[in-house]
């Protein structure tokens, strides 16, 4: 047996404190083999040893919610015996070092989770992070995720309905591509990890086992640096045409009363999946591995038990059901293999030419992992009043605004993913949540991500706070019921305390939005370690969050729709100019304090202008978020070259009024008997509320004076992406 | 109207294909297994969209020696009607029952997005119910969509009026050759396009310009 060497416990990412609690529960010096499951079991990926402390401080209860994080995906009651599956998960690493596959993979990883608990998925969502345009790598990794992405999800035939794509150069070397799948299967018919009784046979089906992606989540936890490209053997290569047929035969099988459990082979493979069935289902497993189907010869034990190939699934079947799945994966033509056994010993046995190649108990593997309450410092949130110039053109800066990285349109980005398959897209990309149909009903999901990374940087904790409010209210501008969400926490080295606090803060934040907004976290993902050289990224919590609407016929959009409607912003306008997409595009400047979220506001003007679309009484309504009020009501004008004239008297400043990023706001538009009794009873309601204007012509006027043309705003909108992926702009440096 | 639509491993339009044939023709139609060999019998087959055996090499070349694809030839040959939506279409070139070649998209990119057509004839099973001229708007999908043929050919289907949708003025995704979208048959019992009519037959989803294409169908069969 293999010697294990202090140089091969660090090379496998353990530290030197993990390998004696290693010796202590095994009771002996593990088998090579063993060390490598240990590795992957215990990464940051696989354990989340530095976050499962404070998540579980977050809110993941709700009347509506069927299960909670510890699943594959988490799920949600939608009326009429449906639930909603769906999780968001990184692929952060893979997609800097292959952008192609990289984001593919996490695209095919994300929809596994999803239909491996039973779910056709509907819809995905993605949240991508780049490098500023300047960086000589930047346009070759958007290229790449795009492609993938797309690859990936169009030959599934599954929507990708909308998402997020930001530049900064704080991500320079380490891009984020997080994917959001949302499935939908009936309550009844839900399919666990966990893998009850003893006695009951383990199958592999779909792709056989190669040699790629050995040690993915061992990378995945591990900083960058300029040699990290090099690692590019570990990065799994997709196959979506597998994982269509993996995806139809497990939606077949699951129509059986065959399944025990079942589980996709994702991080860590055949380790991660074997042990967290077994582990939840208080049993134990053995594995022959001469039995798994694989596509190399000769591959040792510890390859095996540490590939990341895709396209796999592993499933504890009902005794004597063999023979039924196994008809369906030969329909399908996929592998379909018995490879081992439940048992009552609760250990992992990993058997391969006929000698036990590891023998653990699968308790040291989950719930004796390691558990960190890593130590941080705690920073003041930065504060204060940017300056500014006072004098400069509030049209001139909206047209360049809209023309900026950060804001441009995303149309060149979402035209390259099928977002109509399945015809049940109701909104597509490029309003403030997707809507997708419940297929053959009136009911629809909104779908949103969000989070304002430029805001989690200098205040975590309202970084935190306004992402999981941009969410709510996104969903609630298009009229659908807030519900639950995902969180994919995207932060730096969680060893160096200034790091660590960001991850607290940031999760305290979202913890207290969730609990203010009754909107519960039913899963999610973290990946750390995001630096490169010691560059930390932005701390970046996306959240994904799912809503319901009732009747999809009363769906309200952004865009202007008819002249001559009263345009109306509910929600206090201060003017906050710190932080803002204005200052830094404008100014050059990222300072001042981010704007703070007033969580009761929050909701009841959310709650307000919810009520106004369910009654059909407003269809218009944009939230205001990135680069504030004007920006918000150029968005609106710009779909259908419908312009506005709107102004306020007395105006003291117009840059902060127009340009600030005040948070729970809105602007509606509707006709004027409509508008009159909104406002009324607005102000019945004590929620602040202002007439800003009417829509018409094909300009947008302030304080009838000044005035851009909507055509041109929209040409610099819609220009900038083609023109930067096309290489003819040399673009701004933000 | 009896239809099938056949299900090759990784169509992923045959769900949308069932739901408008169903909604236009109040009837499910069957949904065929690529390794059947026998057709029921039907009046329209409809090979749907998606990647058929996932299209790593040409699109639909794997797809054009399918057991089915030998009932559909038959079928087609018999004067039954044949309709190829995206992969559809370039399983039908694959398999000769039309003209030409789907090539990569010009500008190398998958394409989704709604376009305005134009149709060009509506001599046909398939278009009666649109006025010639008439300006629609269906969605296109795909990464190889660019139809390509010898200059003789294209002489020939603009010449025996089988084009019948072309993309309208400026509105060409993919480089097509001509600005076709949509080619008939010599016996005009087949049409081939890329744009997918399937996806506009319901007003929420943003457009019924699908809708006339179904209905000529079933008018046709009245």
């Amino acid at each position: 047996m293999t010697k294990i060497t202090p140089e091969m416990v660090r090379e496998h990412g353990l530290s030197e404190a993990e390998y004696v609690r290693i010796l202590e529960l095994m009771g002996r010096e593990p088998s090579f083999v063993e060390l490598g499951i240990f590795s992957v079991m215990w990464s940051e990926h696989c354990s989340y040893k530095s976050t499962r402390a404070h998540l579980k401080k977050l809110p993941t209860k709700a009347p509506w919610v069927i299960q909670g994080p510890g699943e594959n995906a988490g799920v949600i009651d939608i009326g009429d015996g449906d639930a909603a599956i769906f999780k968001m998960e990184s692929h952060n690493h893979p997609s800097f070092i292959e952008p192609y596959q990289g984001a593919a993979t996490g695209v095919g990883g994300i929809m596994r989770d999803v239909f491996t608990m039973g779910a056709r998925p509907i819809a995905m969502m993605n949240a991508l992070r780049f490098g500023e345009p300047s960086h000589p790598k930047t346009r070759h990794l958007v290229s790449g995720v795009v492609s993938g992405i797309g690859g990936y999800g169009n030959c599934m035939g599954v929507p990708t309905v909308g998402g997020e794509v930001n530049f900064h150069k704080s991500y320079n070397g380490n891009i984020l591509v997080n994917a959001m799948c949302v499935g939908l299967a009936r309550q009844d018919k839900i399919f666990l990890s966990a893998a009850k009784g003893a006695g009951n046979p383990v199958v592999y089906i779909g792709s056989k086992t190669g040699r790629d992606g050995i040690h993915g989540a061992t990378m995945a936890s591990a900083e960058f640096d300029d040699a990290s490209e090099e690692k590019r053997p570990t990065v799994q290569v997709g196959d979506p045409f597998t994982e269509k047929l993996l995806l139809e035969a497990c939606l077949e099988l699951m129509a059986t009363d065959a399944i025990i459990a079942i589980q996709d082979m994702g991080a860590a493979g055949l380790t991660s999946s074997s042990a967290e069935m077994g582990d939840k289902g208080g049993s134990g497993i053995e594995l022959d591995l001469d039995k798994v189907p694989q596509r190399e010869t000769n591959m040792t034990a510890y390859e095996m038990m540490l590939s990341e190939s895709q396209e796999r699934m592993l499933a504890v079947l009902k005794p004597g059901r063999e023979a039924q799945a196994e008809a369906i994966f030969k329909k399908w033509e996929l592998d379909f293999a018995v490879i081992g056994i439940t048992t009552d010993t609760s250990r992992l046995v990993v058997k391969h030419k006929g000698q036990v190649v590891a023998d653990m108990p699968i308790t040291a593997l989950s719930d004796e992992a390691p558990v960190y309450e890593r130590p941080y410092t705690e920073r003041a949130p930065m504060a204060g009043e940017p300056t500014f110039d006072k004098k400069k053109n509030v049209l001139s800066s909206l047209t360049t605004i809209l023309a900026s990285p950060d804001m441009a349109s995303r149309r060149w980005v979402w035209e390259q993913y099928d977002h109509t398959v399945m015809a049940d897209t109701v909104q597509v990309p490029g309003g403030d949540a997707a809507v997708v149909r419940i297929h053959g009903t009136s009911k629809a999901l909104a779908i949103t991500t969000d989070v304002s990374p430029r805001y989690c940087r200098p205040d975590p904790f309202e970084g935190g706070k306004q992402a999981v409010a941009e969410a709510w209210r996104n969903l609630t501008a298009v009229g659908a019921t807030p519900l639950a969400v995902t969180d994919n926490l995207n932060y730096g080295n969680p060893q160096k305390p200034e790091i660590m606090w960001e991850i607290v803060a940031g999760i305290d934040g979202i913890g207290a939005a969730c609990r203010a907004l009754d909107f519960p976290v039913i899963g999610g993902n973290c990946s750390l370690y995001n630096e490169t050289n010691g560059e930390g990224i932005l701390p970046t919590p996306a959240i994904g969050g799912v809503g319901l609407m009732k009747d999809v016929s009363k769906m309200a959009s952004v865009a202007f729709k008819r002249s001559g409607d009263v345009i109306i912003l509910i929600g206090e306008t201060k003017g906050h100019l710190g932080q803002s997409i204005y200052l830094r595009e404008i100014e050059g400047k990222e300072e001042g304090a981010a704007p703070k979220v007033d969580l009761g506001i929050e909701k009841k003007n959310g709650d307000f202008v919810r009520k106004l679309i369910e009654a059909g009484r407003v269809d218009t309504v944009h939230d205001v978020s990135d680069g504030g009020l004007l920006v918000a009501i150029a968005e609106m004008a710009m779909p259908r070259g419908i312009g506005a004239n709107v102004g306020v008297a007395a105006l003291p400043d117009a840059i902060p009024f127009w340009f600030g990023e005040d948070q729970a706001r809105y602007v509606i538009a509707a006709p004027f008997a409509e508008a009159e009794k909104i406002v009324e009873e607005a102000r019945a309601a004590f929620i602040t509320v202002a007439e800003l204007g009417k829509t018409g012509g094909d300009r947008l006027i302030l304080d009838d004076k000044s005035s851009a043309g909507i055509a041109s705003l929209k040409e610099g909108f819609e220009n900038w992406f083609p023109n930067f992926m096309s290489g003819e702009e040399i673009p701004v440096t933000n | 109207m009896k239809s099938a639509v056949i299900v090759f491993p990784a169509s992923n339009c045959d769900r949308d294909a069932k739901t408008a044939l169903t909604q236009m023709t109040g009837k499910a139609p069957a949904m065929v297994w690529h390794q059947d060999s026998e057709l029921p019998d039907v009046d329209l087959v409809v090979l749907p969209g998606g990647f058929s055996y996932g299209d790593y090499l040409r699109c639909g070349a794997m797809a054009s020696q399918s057991a089915v694809m030998k009932s559909v030839k038959a079928h087609a040959d018999k004067g039954g009607m044949v309709l190829g939506i995206c992969n559809g279409f370039q399983v039908l070139t694959e398999s000769h029952l039309l003209p030409g070649a789907l090539m990569r998209n010009a500008a190398l990119k998958f394409v989704c997005k709604p376009v305005g057509l134009e149709v060009n004839e509506t001599q046909s099973a398939f278009t009666r119910g649109y006025e010639n001229g008439q300006r629609v708007t269906f969605p296109v999908a795909h990464g190889e969509g660019s139809y390509f043929a010898d200059e003789e050919t294209l002489d020939r289907l603009e010449g025996e009026n089988r084009v019948a949708f072309r993309y309208a003025k400026g509105e060409n995704p993919n480089g097509s050759a001509r600005n076709i979208a949509g080619i008939l048959s010599e016996k005009r019992n087949v049409l081939g396009l890329m744009p997918h009519p399937e996806r506009v037959v319901d007003d929420v989803l943003g457009g019924t310009d699908g809708r006339a294409l179904f209905q000529s169908l079933i008018e046709n069969l009245s």
